[in-house]
């Protein structure tokens, strides 16, 4: 039996102070001159190799911390100001973390990768306004569709074999609200965001119903059915596409020629951070070929938005054979933040379609 | 000399009921935090007119409670997930009560505890993990596929993977020991002299059955319904997943409301909604199983 010693208490006082005083112990690390990131977990920069790469080129430590929603990382940059010297910011998300004075101003003459970026990224709405840049784009990714190669030939290129009598019964489509009305406001040839004909798009999700088998929501249970070849066709994220191609299921990947549905993450500097040199060198070392490649190679980065670092990646790389093709990043529609009374809207409409689905 | 025992009695009585709320205040204590207080922080929610989380501007409304007669999709899908709810007890306790009764009566003791475990078995697997294995079985080119095209060559395909019986095959499976266990207790109870006297006073089986067995067990058939029952109409994962475009039920919609919209207080009224219509429909049938347990008598 462990018998409670003083000394065993004091240890274990100890390690309940540093869980619940877990600020402090990011505080810490300024000393050190380090950098605290926050960011997905998972999402390339915490891989300990690339940390001690960094650490050995600069000098400088990073300390990560994680968020597991957009509306999480908002919070954590709101509530511990000073906290966080960079931090990931969805496109979607840089105006308001802005506005809110979560992020600051950039000075990009420190970036030597800034110029190589996707000029349609960096210089986009969402991270540039006026002169001021708010956000550096990092990395992109599309929603298209994926066709299972051996059962339908040839690959498609349009949204509407979505709607193809030959398919029926063998689409499977993600149970999700604002990508259902994003694709049949494409598919009706209407703005993505903000489809002005709203019962065009109601019928146009109506006349799904043959073809659908079934819906999915994590990308893993779409990934499932491609492999047991219970349907032949889906909307798809370009990562799981990817990885699915990596596990050799027959799938290819396309953004359909009426549009597909684009994203993209920034990095930021964080407000308050007293260690912005560090930050703005890390940034820059995050968008490097060198990090970069080892990224893709090890599996599970998004394209990066680093023009140079595309050229560079291995040529049997996802990111380069599909998503490289400057024609699939040309056809790409980026989001809009919808707000809440938008985003009730099309899940009460996606709603009235699916109850007679049943 | 009376009064003094009468006292003593008194004080004793009182000292024994001191003791007893003393015993189950633990209990009630944790019903408090872990029922009452969680259950009264969503009927709070269920009257704002905004989420509390992002902004500080939320009223007091009866909106989201309104919404549920304004949009006609929220009564269909309720009495889709009623009508779901009551074929699942129904089979269950179909099921279950001859399950119940042969554990109880017709196995030895070894036998008994061996088949007994593995009714628990699935039960001390994750839901998720016995709905995926679902998945496996029932699709197409999966197990039962498989299975029957090897006793009938050229059957065809036979997946019945996102139709409405996978849904119902699921939660059967996954209620169904609830209501054997319930079942195989009433009928434990169920005294030997009782089926003798009923035979030697001649009456076949059937009618021991239907006169004796079932009004004997109405309460573990009760018990078992209503564990059933309850959980399966607000049943989200088993629909969703086995369903396919036939798996939108009024849990799936609840589920949307708090993980797509983030829009907690219309979720919060259509659950209690839906808890409103449940205690309804139970209240209806309670009096049903006491009466025919009085016929007994």
């Amino acid at each position: 039996m462990v018998s409670l010693t003083r000394r065993r208490f004091g240890q274990f006082g100890l390690a309940a102070a540093a869980t619940l005083a877990a600020p402090a112990y990011i505080r810490r690390s300024i000393a050190a001159g380090d950098v605290r990131m926050l960011t997905w977990k998972g999402m390339g920069s915490d891989f300990p190799d690339a940390v001690e790469k960094f650490r050995a080129e600069t000098g400088i430590g990073v300390v990560h911390d994680y968020f597991t929603s957009e509306l999480e990382m908002l919070t954590k940059l709101r509530t511990n100001p000073g906290a966080y010297d960079v931090a990931l910011v969805n496109f979607v998300f840089v105006d308001q973390a802005a506005k809110q004075k979560l992020i600051e101003p950039l000075d990009v003459s420190k970036l030597t990768q800034f110029q190589y970026l996707q000029p349609k990224l960096r210089d986009s709405k969402y991270t540039k306004n006026g002169d001021t840049y708010w956000g550096v784009a990092w990395t992109w990714g599309s929603t298209g569709i994926i066709s299972n190669t051996t059962k339908i030939k040839p690959t498609p290129d349009s949204i509407q074999a979505l709607w193809d009598p030959a398919h029926a019964g063998r689409v499977t489509f993600r149970d999700d609200p604002v990508e259902a009305v994003s694709w049949a406001a494409i598919a009706t040839g209407q703005d993505m965001n903000f489809p002005a004909d709203l019962k065009l798009v109601k019928e146009k999700l109506l006349a799904l119903k043959p073809q659908i088998q079934t819906f999915w929501k994590s990308s893993g249970e779409c990934e499932q059915m491609f492999a047991a070849e219970t349907v032949d066709i889906s909307p798809m994220w370009s990562g799981s596409a990817g990885r699915m191609r990596k596990r050799d299921i027959p799938v290819d990947y396309f953004a359909p020629k009426e549009g597909g549905i684009g994203w993209f993450d920034t990095l930021a500097v964080a407000a308050g951070t007293s260690n912005q040199e560090g930050a703005l060198k890390f940034i820059d070392y995050l968008q490097s070929p060198e990090f970069f490649i080892g990224w893709d190679e090890r599996g599970g980065a998004p394209a990066p938005a680093n023009l140079e670092t595309q050229k560079q990646l291995p040529d049997d790389s996802f990111n380069k054979t599909v998503l490289g093709d400057p024609k699939h990043f040309e056809s790409l529609i980026f989001m809009e933040d919808l707000g809440d009374e938008k985003r009730q809207e099309y899940l009460d409409l996606w709603e009235d379609v699916k109850a007679t689905f049943g | 000399m009376t009064g003094a025992i009468v006292e003593n009695r008194q004080s004793a009585d009182r000292a024994s009921a001191w003791r007893g709320y003393a015993l189950v205040s633990p209990a009630y204590l944790w019903l408090l935090l872990a029922v009452f207080l969680p259950l009264s922080a969503m009927v709070y929610f269920s009257f704002l007119s905004s989420n509390v989380f992002d902004s500080g501007s939320a009223q007091f409304t009866l909106g989201n409670y309104l919404s549920f007669i304004r949009r006609p999709v929220y009564p269909i899908l309720l009495w889709r997930s009623v009508l779901l709810g009551i074929i699942v007890t129904a089979l269950c306790c179909f099921i279950g009560l001859f399950a119940g009764l042969a554990l109880a009566r017709a196995l030895p003791g070894r036998a008994r505890a061996l088949v007994f475990m593995l009714i628990l078995l699935p039960f001390w697997t994750s839901g998720l993990v016995r709905v995926f294995s679902w998945v496996v079985v029932l699709r197409t080119g999966g197990v039962l596929d498989s299975f029957v095209n090897w006793l009938v060559p050229g059957a065809g395909p036979t997946g019945i993977l996102y139709t409405y019986t996978a849904i119902v095959i699921g939660l059967v499976h996954a209620y169904l020991p609830y209501m054997i266990i319930t079942c195989y207790l009433s009928a434990l109870a169920i005294d030997d002299s009782i089926l003798d006297a009923a035979r030697s006073l001649g009456a076949t089986w059937p009618r021991v059955f239907r006169r004796v067995v079932l009004p004997l067990m109405l309460p573990g058939l009760g018990v078992g319904a209503v564990l059933t029952f309850v959980p399966v109409v607000g049943s989200f994962m088993e629909p969703r997943l086995l369903g396919g475009r036939s798996g939108t039920v009024f849990g799936t919609i609840i589920e949307d409301q708090f993980t797509a919209v983030f829009n907690w207080p219309l979720g919060a009224a259509l659950s209690f909604i839906m808890l409103a219509v449940v205690l309804v429909i139970m209240a209806i049938s309670a009096p049903l199983l006491r009466d025919r347990r009085e016929m007994l008598k």
